[in-house]
């Protein structure tokens, strides 16, 4: 094991030369996806104070929602909280050993990929409606 | 065997359980809101705030919230313990990481405070 060139400790600056499957993408942006949601409840809370503090609040909220930051913000938390969902929801699949092969995790990472792309087109239209 | 005293249950099938129970509820809870959203039609105040007066939706909301506060901390303790190491961070990482650790709790107890007074405190 002494000589074994495999690297016990993986420095950020060297991911780049490693092959990053499909299901390994799919576990980092879980994970990046819950670091913003982390800071997104802040907006959320923030949001739902104002929404229920007077009928005044609440249209102040509206016209924040419909103002070009503002529906950048909802949108890019929507989209953050689709991703996390679809893939927490392979996670909860994977505990009854659903899609645990490498072929399955295979699947399951396109399969990821395809119906959040799905939830953050559609939550970018709801967006833009209003 | 060292036991992790930042971990959330001190216990690593204790904080998995715990990870998979909140996720359960946080899907529920997001499943619901977003179909009211999607199904209400015209949002209005009167209906928005009759839906919060409910004290089934105000225990829904505050599981939501203790959940997203658990769920958060042990996600974000696995990336600090992940990521925060001497490895990468040098001598200090210990430090930075209880600095971390720190911030991220004190952020959840504030929303969960803050949550609780939106629920009741208006």
């Amino acid at each position: 094991m002494k000589n074994d060139p495999r690297p016990v400790n993986v420095n950020p600056s060297d991911l780049m030369s490693f092959a990053w499957p499909l299901a390994a993408l799919a576990s980092i942006t879980h994970r990046i996806a819950g670091v913003i949601l982390f800071v997104g409840i802040a907006f959320g809370l923030y949001a739902l104070d104002l929404s229920l503090s007077s009928a005044a609040g609440f249209d102040v909220l509206k016209g924040l929602m419909n103002s070009p930051f503002g529906m950048f913000v909802t949108w890019g938390l929507l989209s953050a909280l689709a991703y996390h969902f679809v893939a927490g929801i392979k996670h909860l699949l994977l505990d009854m050993e659903i899609a645990d092969t490498i072929e399955g995790s295979k699947f399951a990472a396109r399969v990821t990929f395809l119906v959040s792309a799905v939830l953050i087109f559609l939550a970018g239209i709801w967006v833009i409606q209003g | 065997m060292v036991t992790q005293v930042t971990s959330f249950s001190r216990n690593g099938l204790s904080d998995f359980i715990v990870q998979r129970v909140t996720a359960y509820i946080l899907a529920a809870y997001t499943v619901f809101l977003v179909g009211y959203l999607l199904f209400q039609g015209e949002m209005v105040y009167a209906d928005w705030q009759m839906l919060f007066s409910h004290t089934w939706m105000q225990i829904f909301t505050m599981l939501a919230l203790v959940s997203t506060c658990a769920h958060a901390w042990i996600g974000m303790w696995t990336i600090g313990t992940d990521y925060i190491r001497e490895h990468y961070f040098g001598q200090n990482a210990n430090g930075y990481r209880l600095i971390y650790q720190v911030i991220c709790i004190l952020t959840l107890a504030s929303y969960l405070f803050w949550g609780v007074k939106i629920l009741w405190g208006n």
